[in-house]
């Protein structure tokens, strides 16, 4: 997950995860919430498998994406690797280009996370034919 | 916080579920931050719209770029770079800055030569003189202030 690396904020609840582990004899009691923290691998698993769904309709595809850019994170490849194949399944190629557009839009001033993305991604898009919005020159007014 | 977001959700769907669709362009409100829009742009394709729809349903390989940009604009009213693109309006606002600065400029200066009366004679050069020569003469600060920096030997303000 590209988590902005400096934030210790409440939407960082792996980074709370983080310190907890460190953390040795309790001298003070604490009010942390005892629900159990998901980690990086499962919340990724849980989205892979999301998108995955292999009758997904177009709602969810939506309702997934919209939810996922909420996020405070940029997802990891594998996970837009099965929003994509979601989009192939509904023959949707604006929403494929769409969630490209989006992620990079999500990395803000990360300027090297999209170029990774896209090398990850790679053999899927050349697999399905879909062109990334620079091939397109959407990228620029 | 998931359950504000599951309310404004709730709120987002309600407010675009309600507004109707003319044939065309939506008037679908643009939800603050979502990628994926509940409606599509084009509501009402036309047939080559459709044929290309059609076409969507085999390999995207096989789709020219101008195809694929079609069908992206046939979802979507404007790429992230068109929604993210800046206005002009900083423009009209410094500009706007100027001009009431300047207008405040030229009050001023109508109020100096029409509203206030002149300036009292403690500010004339010769009563300034007069009363600097008495402040030294009464050794205002001597120590480390006003007459300290007066040098009473050679008569003149030190070095």
């Amino acid at each position: 997950m590209f988590r902005p690396v400096v934030r210790l904020s409440t939407s960082g609840v792996r980074s709370l995860t983080r310190t907890r582990q460190c953390y040795s004899a309790p001298l003070a009691s604490r009010c942390y919430s005892h629900a159990k923290v998901e980690t990086d691998e499962e919340f990724d698993a849980r989205w892979v498998t999301y998108f995955s769904k292999p009758d997904i309709d177009a709602w969810e595809l939506k309702k997934g994406m919209n939810t996922l850019i909420g996020y405070d994170l940029v997802p990891e490849p594998k996970i837009l690797d099965s929003a994509l194949r979601a989009c192939r399944r509904l023959n949707d190629l604006a929403s494929a280009i769409r969630i490209l557009e989006a992620v990079k839009d999500k990395s803000g001033p990360h300027k090297d996370i999209y170029p990774y993305l896209i090398q990850e991604l790679q053999p899927t898009l050349i697999e399905l034919g879909i062109s990334t919005p620079e091939d397109l020159g959407m990228d620029i007014l | 916080m998931l359950a504000t977001r599951a309310l404004s959700l709730v709120g987002k769907r309600a407010i675009s579920t309600s507004i109707c669709v003319r044939g065309g362009h939506g008037v679908a409100k643009v939800d603050d931050y979502n990628p994926l829009p509940d409606v599509q742009f084009v509501t009402e394709l036309s047939a080559v719209q459709k044929s290309l729809k059609e076409k969507e349903k085999g390999s995207w390989a096989t789709l020219s770029n101008e195809e694929k940009i079609a069908l992206y604009r046939i979802s979507f009213k404007q790429s992230f770079a068109e929604m993210n693109e800046g206005t002009k309006e900083w423009k009209s606002v410094i500009a706007g800055m100027f001009f009431f600065i300047g207008m405040t400029g030229l009050v001023v200066l109508w109020q100096r030569k029409f509203v206030y009366g002149p300036v009292p004679p403690t500010f004339e050069s010769e009563w300034k003189e007069k009363e600097v020569q008495r402040m030294l003469d009464m050794r205002i600060n001597p120590v480390e202030g006003f007459s300290a920096k007066w040098d009473y030997e050679n008569k003149e303000w030190k070095k």
